[in-house]
């Protein structure tokens, strides 16, 4: 097998894991770490894709920033282990089907694409990575506007979190 | 580096990741982790895109990508902080005690 | 102005005074009232007098005489017009029902001066001359159906016109329904009519009947049918056996009401719709056989019972029912005129006969039993002497009305066409006990002692709006006779001859007469040609007279000589007495036959199972169904997040099959 192989499988090992881990955990804390383990090999196999940009946002942003937030949420809320409660007879019985279900027909249809075949036949020529410079031209010409509305959206996000996040005597 | 490695390979994972986030959604009690649940399908999402990008040769698929992390950047931050409100006003975690939103 | 044009008048008429007096009546003084109602039908009555006029004048080509107003349904092959027609059976109704109705009418005033509701029984009478009229003058007999089941209605509202006395409610009630029952089998027999002839105008119908051949004597046959059918209605609304039941009950009713629906005019409307309809009958041996069979035996029946009613008004009805018997009798036999002229006779005296009770009545202040009555000819005398011709009348003492009709019908019923021993027996002692009891009535109420308290009665002629009336109709009761009186005795059979052509037209055998209908016509089997004074003596020493005389002298010895003697009878056949006094417990045995199991029927199955179980249960449970079901939704909305989620899951894993499954899946079927 070669290293692409061996690196893809390696890092889809840990990927999986971790989303198991993050469901079988207990405590909130352990499941955020696991979700970061999630992320990081998310960043290889991004990195492997070729889309190192994207790779690095992803460390960056996500596990450095979004994750540090839930850590520091869950530590100020100490909220514990989590409770038996069992009150949804639906989430119970449906619940776990569904996703399994969900699961196996994605994963059906992902597989069986045209396009995976294509690539596998190598029909396909792909380039190897991409520029960032090409990326931000992208960015800042066809998708001006979304960019310039999520910058928006950021600071809409700041002021609901200070307005719901404050007390209500101040 | 020649990608050697199928598209289809990434897919599936992807589907995989997206149905186990999906489980952990359904099934775990306390708010946080259900938050973590979502921002697991969101990145399981983010690896087809990748995905579908390369296999196609184009930038949109990037580009989305790192929209689609802005935005869950975002609603992280509001998320939880109605998570912090709603702790303050019923003291507990647990979704199943939250209730008041019935007929 | 030209009234046979204009025929709708006469029964416009009426109608108008029953919407003024019945819409605006509330609000207007008594002559007001009087006014509308004694005028509306005293027109109609000139109108009739002026039509009559006219329609002498007529070449007999153009009778019977036809105008159409306009169509009144059509619905494929059927087609009804309202059209009238005018032929002498026509005029001869006409005359009785409006000339029998004015004088009902003033009599009216004076009975019901005291009464609440004195426009309402205004506006009632003159909506049931009306109807009547409509059902007289109708061509068609769907029209005539109209009038017939609107006197129907009048009756049930006139009986019934003292709505507060449950009595009179259930007796109208009683009227109404039964009368019903009748009115199912003319229905049908309409039916079967339009389906046989394709029409219902009397004209069209006649003359196709009149190419189709006698029928054979049994029940098939589709004229026996139809003629059986209609005989039905007729037993209803003329109260023959078994649906007579309802005409003693309706005696809860006004006398006005008695005398004038109940007497002359509306149960008549079975006798003129068979005499009407002759020309179907006459091809239907068995259908004039159960005419006359049933008539027979109504006659005989009723009369029993009449024998021993102690309600004054009781005894008359039965002797209505008893008289209708007769003139069916008399139709049955083929003596159409003979029982349309003893339909004339009969409206004078029986109608005289109800009023004079009525001024009985009203002189005893409301008390009907006779058994209070006695003494009354000195204090009363106009209404004694009037009530005492009426009674020569229908007793059938020779020279007064009702001696020439009944002869005329039991001669038949011997000597006819389709004479049978067993109706003429019946049918003449049928006749000694009406004498018979009509005397009882007359010796019980005006002769011997009186039976009630002086001081507490005070016993009073009526005023001249009733007594008027009454010396009006013995007059006819008296000459009524003369107009059919057989040549032998001077008279000129005037009658006979005019009605010829109604009867005779569409005949079996065109040109000869239908039945025998004198005594001493030639060609009459077993009787001789002889001579005026011979003949006169036969009639005066007929069967009928001496069978009459018979009656008055036993009543006379039961009620004047020995009064101990109808005591003692009745002691000594106490169970026939019994058993006839309750009217043969007919009533009852309906009642517990027909009336139990119906009412039973309808409150345990149709009221408990299907109205409240099915019909109620299937809406109510829709609605409960829907209540729960709308429940259960409800609950989805637990509160609890977590089903959300997974119900958007759901939703979600949906969405994704149809677009991977079906969309895709097609896709690639087409690539």
């Amino acid at each position: 097998m070669s290293l692409p192989f061996l690196v893809f499988f390696v890092c889809a090992f840990v990927a999986v894991l971790g989303a198991l881990l993050l469901i079988i955990s207990k405590e909130p804390i352990h499941s955020a770490l696991a979700l970061v383990l999630v992320m990081i090999s998310l960043a290889v196999l991004y990195l492997m894709l070729g889309a190192d940009f994207i790779a690095a946002v992803q460390v960056i942003v996500y596990a450095g920033a979004i994750m540090v937030l839930f850590v520091f949420v869950i530590m100020l809320l100490n909220a514990g282990s989590e409770e038996r409660t069992d009150w949804s007879k639906m989430a119970k019985y449906a619940g776990m089907p569904l996703g399994i279900f969900l699961l196996l027909w994605l994963g059906h249809w992902m597989y069986h694409s045209a396009i995976g075949k294509e690539i596998a036949n190598g029909s396909v020529a792909t380039s190897s990575s991409v520029s960032t410079v090409e990326m931000s031209k992208m960015l800042f010409n066809q998708y001006v506007f979304p960019f310039e509305a999520t910058s928006i959206l950021i600071l809409i996000a700041i002021l609901g979190a200070l307005v719901l996040a404050k007390r209500d005597d101040q | 580096m020649m990608n050697i490695v199928p598209i289809s390979y990434y897919l599936v994972l992807s589907a995989i990741l997206f149905g186990l986030g999906v489980v952990a959604f359904v099934f775990k009690r306390n708010i946080i982790t259900i938050f973590m649940a979502i921002e697991l399908m969101l990145n399981a999402v983010n690896l087809a895109f990748v995905a579908f990008a390369r296999a196609h040769n184009q930038l949109d698929g990037l580009v989305f990508v790192f929209f689609v992390i802005v935005v869950a950047a975002a609603e992280a931050a509001v998320g939880l902080a109605i998570v912090i409100t709603v702790y303050q006003n019923r003291q507990t975690l647990n979704i199943e005690r939250i209730n008041l939103l019935k007929f | 102005m030209p009234i046979l044009e204009h025929l709708w008048i006469i029964i416009a008429l009426p109608l108008l005074g029953a919407a003024i007096n019945g819409l605006l009546g509330k609000s207007f003084s008594k002559p007001m009232v009087n006014a509308v109602g004694i005028g509306s039908v005293s027109l109609s009555f000139l109108a009739v007098v002026e039509a009559f006029r006219e329609f002498a004048q007529l070449p007999a080509a153009q009778v019977p005489w036809i105008k159409t107003y306009f169509t009144w349904i059509t619905a494929g092959a059927f087609k009804v017009d309202f059209a009238l027609q005018m032929d002498q059976l026509t005029v001869v109704m006409l005359f009785v029902v409006t000339f029998v109705g004015l004088l009902v009418h003033i009599y009216s005033t004076g009975y019901m001066a005291h009464e609440e509701g004195y426009y309402r029984f205004f506006a009632y009478m003159n909506l049931f001359v009306f109807f009547m009229l409509t059902l007289v003058l109708a061509s068609n007999v769907v029209l005539m159906f109209v009038g017939w089941e609107g006197v129907g209605l009048c009756s049930y509202l006139l009986v019934g016109f003292w709505f507060l006395k449950q009595s009179a409610i259930s007796a109208g009630k009683k009227a109404f329904i039964t009368t019903r029952i009748g009115d199912f089998g003319f229905t049908i027999g309409i039916l079967l009519l339009f389906w046989t002839f394709h029409s219902v105008d009397f004209v069209a119908v006649f003359k196709q009947s009149a190419e189709m051949p006698v029928e054979g004597f049994g029940p098939a046959g589709v004229l026996t049918g139809i003629s059986l059918l209609l005989f039905i209605g007729a037993i209803g609304k003329s109260a023959q056996i078994p649906l007579y039941v309802w005409l003693p009950d309706a005696m809860e009713g006004p006398t006005p009401v008695s005398a004038l629906i109940h007497a002359a005019t509306m149960v008549t409307a079975g006798v003129y719709m068979v005499a009407r309809m002759n020309p179907v009958f006459s091809r239907a041996p068995f259908a004039m056989f159960v005419v006359a069979l049933i008539g027979t035996l109504t006659a005989f029946f009723a009369a029993t019972i009449g024998l021993v009613q102690t309600d004054i008004k009781k005894v008359l009805a039965y002797s209505t029912v008893s008289q209708l018997g007769y003139m069916f009798l008399g139709l049955g036999v083929g003596a159409y005129a003979a029982g349309i002229f003893h339909l004339m006779t009969h409206a004078f005296f029986k109608g005289l006969l109800f009023l004079a009770a009525g001024s009985v009545i009203h002189a005893m202040n409301g008390d009907q039993e006779m058994g209070h009555m006695g003494g009354l000819r000195k204090k009363i005398p106009i209404t004694f002497w009037t009530m005492f011709i009426a009674t020569l009348a229908i007793a059938g003492i020779p020279g007064f009305a009702g001696f020439f009709s009944k002869d005329e019908i039991l001669d038949a019923a011997r000597t006819g066409a389709q004479a049978n021993v067993w109706f003429y027996g019946l049918g003449l002692i049928a006749a000694g006990l009406t004498s018979f009891y009509m005397f009882r009535l007359i010796f019980l109420t005006f002769f011997g002692e009186p039976r009630y308290d002086e001081h507490k009665v005070h016993v009073h002629e009526s005023p001249w709006s009733m007594t008027v009336p009454l010396i009006l109709l013995a007059i006819l009761s008296t000459c009524g006779g003369w107009f059919a009186a057989p040549h032998l005795m001077g008279g000129t059979d005037y009658f006979e001859k005019f009605l010829h052509p109604v009867f005779a037209t569409y005949a079996v055998n065109p040109g000869i007469e239908q039945g025998v209908s004198l005594a001493g016509a030639p060609g009459a089997a077993g009787e001789i040609a002889s001579s005026p004074m011979m003949e006169l003596v036969h009639a005066l020493t007929g069967a009928p007279v001496i069978i009459a005389l018979v009656g008055l002298f036993i009543a006379w010895w039961f009620y004047i000589k020995s009064p101990e003697t109808p005591k003692k009878l009745a002691q000594s056949v106490r169970g026939l007495y019994t058993l006839v006094l309750h009217k043969y417990y007919i009533d009852e045995l309906y009642n517990a036959v027909f009336i139990q199991p119906l009412l039973w029927i309808s409150t345990n199955i149709f009221w408990h199972v299907i109205d409240e179980g099915v019909i109620d249960g299937t809406v109510n449970g829709v609605a409960r169904g829907l209540r729960e079901s709308g429940g259960q939704v409800r609950e989805i909305q637990s509160g609890n997040a977590r089903s959300y989620a997974t119900w958007v899951v759901i939703g979600a894993v949906g969405f994704t099959v149809l677009m991977l499954g079906i969309w895709l899946g097609i896709w690639e079927m087409v690539r």
